[in-house]
């Protein structure tokens, strides 16, 4: 099984006025190929910047990342969007839907980014809306879904470009209880048809759902022992 | 096509805001169209009328003579192209004109022969400038029927003698007060004399015997085209095929007066309303930078799920030019309805207010403009978001 994410010695510093915050300090990591992986860590801990840098929102300050075979250098914006458009699938806390299109319109979005076609975007719309169990919403907007709903969309978003790896963020941290565990059922459902997926969270029963946890905590990783 | 859909479905989710934010173009569009609309139709009547006074004829003048100057034996060999009626050559100039104590002020024209045929002038007494008259530069005039009646007394004034900035002249002729004839249809209460060119030269500090001016016309049952494509073949040749040097036209200098005094006014019409239109243009940037700042949410997400720059960019500017263009078009409406109405208001005064097909180009052509020139700076704030600080804008 190939390596799907490759940190090396990563490093991100910020500087709030003179004092400079180490908020990844040569973090490294491998996650392969059909893993299901957790990172947990309190706020604060550096959990937001190892999803930015794995996300190709931001890149990092010093050592390697390769996704997919990629090393993910000083790319442009508008590469490092296509290599978010073509490689990842983000789930976030707050579902990060836009609020004035349908739910098949949001699912559609990162597809006309990707220069699909009309006939195959619509089929895959349908897939992906299918494999989360709202293919009868389709033409709801979000405001007229529930939560769990809500982020059931943005799963079927981010599979829509049938990603190499899906990225989510605290994806139950807005969720009741019942719904945070079919959500986890969906992820679970998602990891056994053989996606990647990287959980990030807080929360201790959901990150155990996964495979493999690793801990951050003052940006630093540690494997959590099972 | 996917764009416009969601700029589309982007201005109709706040309909009051998009038409509010319309209304600076609306009004601007209108402005401009029913403007230039009204000075067009209003001109358009007056020049239909001018140039029914005085279309048989076309005016010369001369401005770079390359060293070469016009002069009066010139006007006698053109007249003998068979394709040119007659030449004239004229100066006008304001004298006092005093008949046993009675003074006036009146328009003298220096004027060579066949300047009454050429203007149409009727002779109601006597006679007109001859050659000789000019040639010898005697000191004879014809005068209107209003300068006799109202200056000497009575019509059948021929022989008397007045005086002319000072000069003695012999009335030998009176020509008949008409309103069809375009010069005077304008001086028809003004007193008129004509003297021979020459005479004026005389009299004049500034004038040579260099003609600078005259009219031509076609002669008879020939057509006006081809004495006016003669004419500039003429001038051509004899001014080293400069075309700058001289002008041929058929306006009279009333009718060209006219249409530079409207196309002024135009413009200065046309100027008002443009800067309505740039007024409703920063309108719509105020409002596409609002939008831009509430929707930086929205611009994350795009661009955390792949969206490119540019992709943003034309979103954001497609939706100023939409919001302009749909301006534009409300604006265009409405001012057509407001034409027809005028125009059901003022139909008695037989002017037709119609839209200008022009002005509507120019409107849409500016609207668009503006869309874009006002557009680029929001859509540019837009596309050059974080998309790590636009996720995280405001929670």
């Amino acid at each position: 099984m190939g390596k799907m994410i490759e940190l090396r010695n990563v490093c991100k510093n910020y500087s709030i006025g003179k004092e400079v915050i180490h908020a990844l300090d040569h973090a490294s990591l491998v996650i392969n190929e059909g893993e299901f992986v957790s990172i947990i860590g309190p706020s604060g801990s550096g959990k937001s910047t190892l999803m930015n840098i794995i996300g190709c929102l931001d890149i990092a300050d010093e050592g390697d990342y390769i996704l997919d075979g990629i090393p993910i250098e000083d790319y442009t914006e508008d590469e490092l969007a296509d290599i978010r458009n073509e490689k990842i699938g983000f789930v976030f806390q707050n579902f990060n839907l836009i609020s004035k299109l349908t739910a098949e319109e949001n699912v559609e979005l990162p597809l006309i980014y990707h220069k699909i076609k009309r006939g195959e975007r619509d089929k895959r719309v349908e897939e992906a809306l299918k494999r989360v169990g709202l293919e009868q919403r389709a033409t709801h907007y979000p405001t007229e879904l529930s939560g769990g709903q809500q982020q059931r969309v943005a799963i079927a978003r981010a599979l829509a470009t049938k990603p190499s790896l899906i990225l989510a963020d605290e994806p139950t941290g807005n969720l009741d209880s019942q719904t945070t565990i079919e959500i986890m059922e969906l992820f679970r459902d998602l990891h056994k048809q053989g996606n990647t997926i990287v959980l990030i969270t807080h929360d201790n029963n959901v990150a155990m759902q996964a495979e493999r946890s690793i801990n951050i905590l003052d940006g630093r990783l540690t494997e959590v022992a099972r | 096509m996917q764009t416009l859909r969601m700029a589309l479905k982007s201005i109709g989710s706040n309909k009051l805001r998009a038409l509010l934010t319309m209304l600076g173009i609306i009004i601007g569009v209108m402005a401009l169209v029913i403007l230039v609309s009204l000075v067009k139709g209003a001109t358009g009547s007056v020049t239909d009328s001018i140039s029914d006074l005085g279309s048989n004829m076309l005016t010369v003048t001369v401005s770079d003579n390359k060293g070469n100057p016009v002069g009066l034996d010139d006007l006698v060999t053109w007249m003998a192209d068979p394709k040119i009626g007659e030449a004239a050559c004229y100066s006008k100039e304001s004298m006092t004109a005093k008949y046993s104590g009675t003074s006036e002020t009146a328009d003298v024209y220096g004027i060579s022969p066949y300047y009454d045929k050429i203007q149409a002038l009727n002779l109601l007494l006597g006679r007109f400038i001859k050659s000789s008259d000019v040639t010898n530069h005697t000191y004879v005039c014809v005068i209107n029927e209003t300068m006799a009646t109202e200056l000497i007394g009575y019509t059948d004034c021929i022989g008397q003698e007045i005086s002319l900035g000072g000069v003695k002249f012999t009335v030998v002729g009176i020509i008949e007060d008409s309103d069809t004839s375009l010069t005077r249809a304008f001086s028809k209460d003004s007193y008129v004399a004509y003297i021979p060119y020459t005479s004026l030269v005389r009299m004049s500090d500034s004038l040579t015997l260099e003609v600078t001016s005259f009219y031509i016309s076609a002669p008879e049952n020939g057509s006006m085209t081809e004495a006016e494509d003669r004419m500039t073949q003429i001038l051509m040749a004899r001014f080293e095929d400069d075309d700058d040097a001289f002008s041929v036209s058929k306006q009279d200098a009333l009718e060209s007066t006219m249409s530079s005094v409207t196309s002024a006014l135009t413009i200065l019409l046309g100027g008002i309303a443009a800067i309505s239109l740039i007024v409703g243009g920063i309108g719509i940037m105020n409002i596409m930078l609002v939008t831009v700042t509430e929707r930086t949410r929205e611009i994350g997400i795009r661009k955390a799920i792949g969206a490119r720059k540019r992709y943003i960019m034309r979103q954001f500017l497609l939706e100023a030019v939409v919001l302009c263009m749909m301006g534009c078009a409300i604006g265009i409406a409405l001012s057509w309805v407001t034409l027809k109405v005028i125009g059901i208001v003022v139909s008695s005064l037989s002017i037709s207010f119609n839209m200008d097909i022009t002005v509507i180009l120019i409107a849409v052509g500016f609207c668009f403009l503006i869309g874009v020139i006002f557009g680029l700076y929001p859509a540019n704030k837009a596309a050059n978001m974080k998309p790590i600080d636009a996720l995280h804008y405001g929670g």
